[in-house]
């Protein structure tokens, strides 16, 4: 049993990661109806420059830190000026095909700068099990996982916070739901969507420098952030929360399939699982499970 | 009918003093190729309400849309003419700009955030006030004052809501950024003719008590002629007749193309679409 738990516990904590990368995806999608495909490249990037800044220029973390955001705040302004605000009013085709190319773009950029050599990266906590509770429960939970866990939740709030409670916010939402309209009553799409990019590339390097402390920071990280796409097919493509449990969902499932079902089938599900569980999903509830109903009037 | 030609709306001819819009012989082209407005020319005094007359595709929402500014997001542009606000041209400012102005646009459709509630619908109009949040919520207050309807429904999702009430908030939302002019683009859109009485009726009275202009665009002549004072009538993308309301309201062809009524009695229908071919309006 307390085997099974520690699988559980492990699978909810990842899953969590997986949630804070969905994030990104959601920021962007919910005000500009775009899916993102570069946000894994931008989490690639994020997590590069952080670990580059620190080991090829030797600058401390609480200076690094700082470097970093103010780099992905530029490029997520930039993206918007350069790439998106010419195409705006194109087709959703046409901005999905720009956000591919520059997935590509930005991922030949980091390896510009910062090398193509996979780095390790530390925040301070260790991937050990909290001593306590293996000792008086016979149960392994990662410190890195929970602190991960901790961070994520953290965002999580504040960006719900953000878009529920402040006029920015609520603007965000208004953005989302009618272009135009918005604009009619003077909100200038520029303006958000400015905002959107640089908040997008802000939790791209949180779930960078999560995702690199764990895993490493190298080029395989843009394929841990389409994880993400299960994620968002489960909770939906606008909704916060629904990040959240759909990370949970996909993350806990993953891990207890590959533990008790992948022996039987040879193991190694564990990269293709979530798929199936969206897959199936989409055939019950395509709008996911906080996604946000079309609302018709017939 | 005789409702229409004796309303207690009907206000002297245009005021003479400089007009609050004045739009010049404005010309707008959609993707470089598509001549909608062919030099169209109107003005509307301060406090004044002016109805845009005339049939689908005259280019009503396009000369609304050419003073708003909202042209942009659909690959039109204003290629000649200008438009003037109190003394200033406008036609090259942002809608985000011009809302700070006082103009400030209630699109064709109500086009209300269907999943925003409706007090946030509300909330979103006055994005461009910097004002403290005591005097956005009495704002908020005297729009709930002129619709008690929507009140009631402030916790409801908009995309929930009826065609009527969100007519209503999207004229809300509108007044929350605290407009002088409101151009106002077929409100009775859709909607049962109680319910458009009822928000002409708190038009009129925006109009009368808040000095809100209007420059309403309507299919609905009859109804629009009742409050407005002065009206323009498009066909083509061009005026074609212009006067005071109570005018047009008696115009022979007016009553017979707009409002259905002809002095010459019934006709059959094929003559009429063959009358009116040959009776199209020169510009």
């Amino acid at each position: 049993m307390s085997f099974f738990f520690e699988v559980l516990v492990a699978g909810l904590l990842s899953g969590v990661m997986y949630a804070l990368v969905a994030l990104g995806f959601v920021l962007i999608f919910k005000a500009s109806g775009v899916f993102n495909f570069a946000q894994g490249a931008m989490v690639f990037f994020a997590a590069a420059t952080y670990a580059g800044l620190q080991q090829e220029h030797h600058l401390a973390a609480w200076i690094a830190l700082p470097l970093a955001l103010a780099a992905m705040v530029v490029l997520g302004l930039a993206i918007e000026r350069v790439v998106l605000r010419p195409l705006v009013n194109q087709p959703q085709i046409t901005l999905f095909m720009a956000t591919i190319g520059l997935a590509f773009f930005i991922e030949g950029m980091s390896q510009m700068f910062w090398g193509s050599t996979p780095r390790g990266l530390s925040v301070g906590v260790e991937d050990q099990p909290f001593q306590w509770l293996s000792d008086r429960y016979n149960v392994n939970v990662s410190q890195f996982d929970v602190f991960a866990a901790v961070i994520s939740g953290i965002l999580v709030v504040l960006l719900a916070l953000f878009f529920q409670r402040t006029r920015i916010g609520r603007a965000l939402r208004a953005v989302a739901d009618d272009h135009q309209a918005a604009l009619s009553v003077g909100i200038p799409l520029q303006y958000i969507w400015a905002i959107v990019w640089a908040v997008a590339g802000f939790v791209a390097l949180v779930a960078g420098l999560l995702w690199g402390a764990r895993n490493g920071v190298g080029f395989s990280l843009t394929f841990t952030a389409l994880k993400a796409l299960p994620v968002l097919i489960l909770g939906g493509f606008e909704s916060i929360p629904g990040a959240i449990v759909g990370g949970l969902i996909i993350g806990a499932s993953e891990k207890i399939a590959e533990v008790y079902l992948g022996p039987h089938v040879g193991g190694g599900i564990e990269g293709w699982f979530a798929y199936v569980i969206a897959l199936a999903f989409l055939l019950v509830r395509p709008e996911g499970l906080f996604g946000e109903r079309h609302i018709d009037r017939v | 009918m005789s409702r229409a030609l004796s309303s207690p709306n009907v206000a002297p001819a245009q005021a003479a003093a400089r007009p609050a819009l004045a739009v010049n012989n404005v010309e707008v082209i959609y993707d470089h190729v598509i001549l909608v407005l062919k030099g169209v020319s109107l003005e509307v005094a301060e406090g004044g309400i002016v109805a845009l007359l005339g049939a689908n595709g005259a280019g009503k929402t396009t000369t609304l849309k050419a003073i708003s500014n909202l042209l942009g997001a659909e690959r039109g542009e204003v290629t000649k003419g200008s438009i003037e606000f109190r003394g200033e041209r406008v036609d090259r400012l942002t809608p985000n700009d011009l809302v700070r102005r006082g103009v400030c646009q209630v699109m064709e459709g109500r086009h209300c955030f269907a999943h925003l509630t409706v007090e946030e619908n509300l909330l979103t109009g006055a994005f461009t006030r910097r004002d403290s949040r005591a005097d956005i919520a009495g704002s908020l207050e005297k729009v709930y004052h002129y619709f008690p309807r929507l009140k009631q429904r402030r916790a409801s999702q908009a995309g929930y809501t009826s065609g009527g009430e969100q007519q209503m908030t999207a004229i809300g939302r509108a007044l929350m950024a605290r407009p002088s002019m409101i151009l106002l683009d077929e409100p009775s859109m859709g909607l049962a003719p109680q319910i458009v009485d009822e928000i002409f009726g708190i038009v009129g009275d925006l109009n009368g008590r808040e000095r809100v202009s209007f420059l309403l665009a309507e299919q609905n002549t009859m109804v629009a002629l009742r409050y407005a004072q002065y009206g323009y009538i498009l066909e083509n993308g061009r005026v074609v007749m212009d006067g005071a309301a109570s005018e047009l309201a008696d115009n022979e062809d007016v009553k017979e193309f707009y409002l259905g009524l002809s002095t010459a009695g019934r006709r059959s229908f094929r003559d009429v679409k063959h009358y009116r071919r040959r009776k199209r309006w020169l510009a």
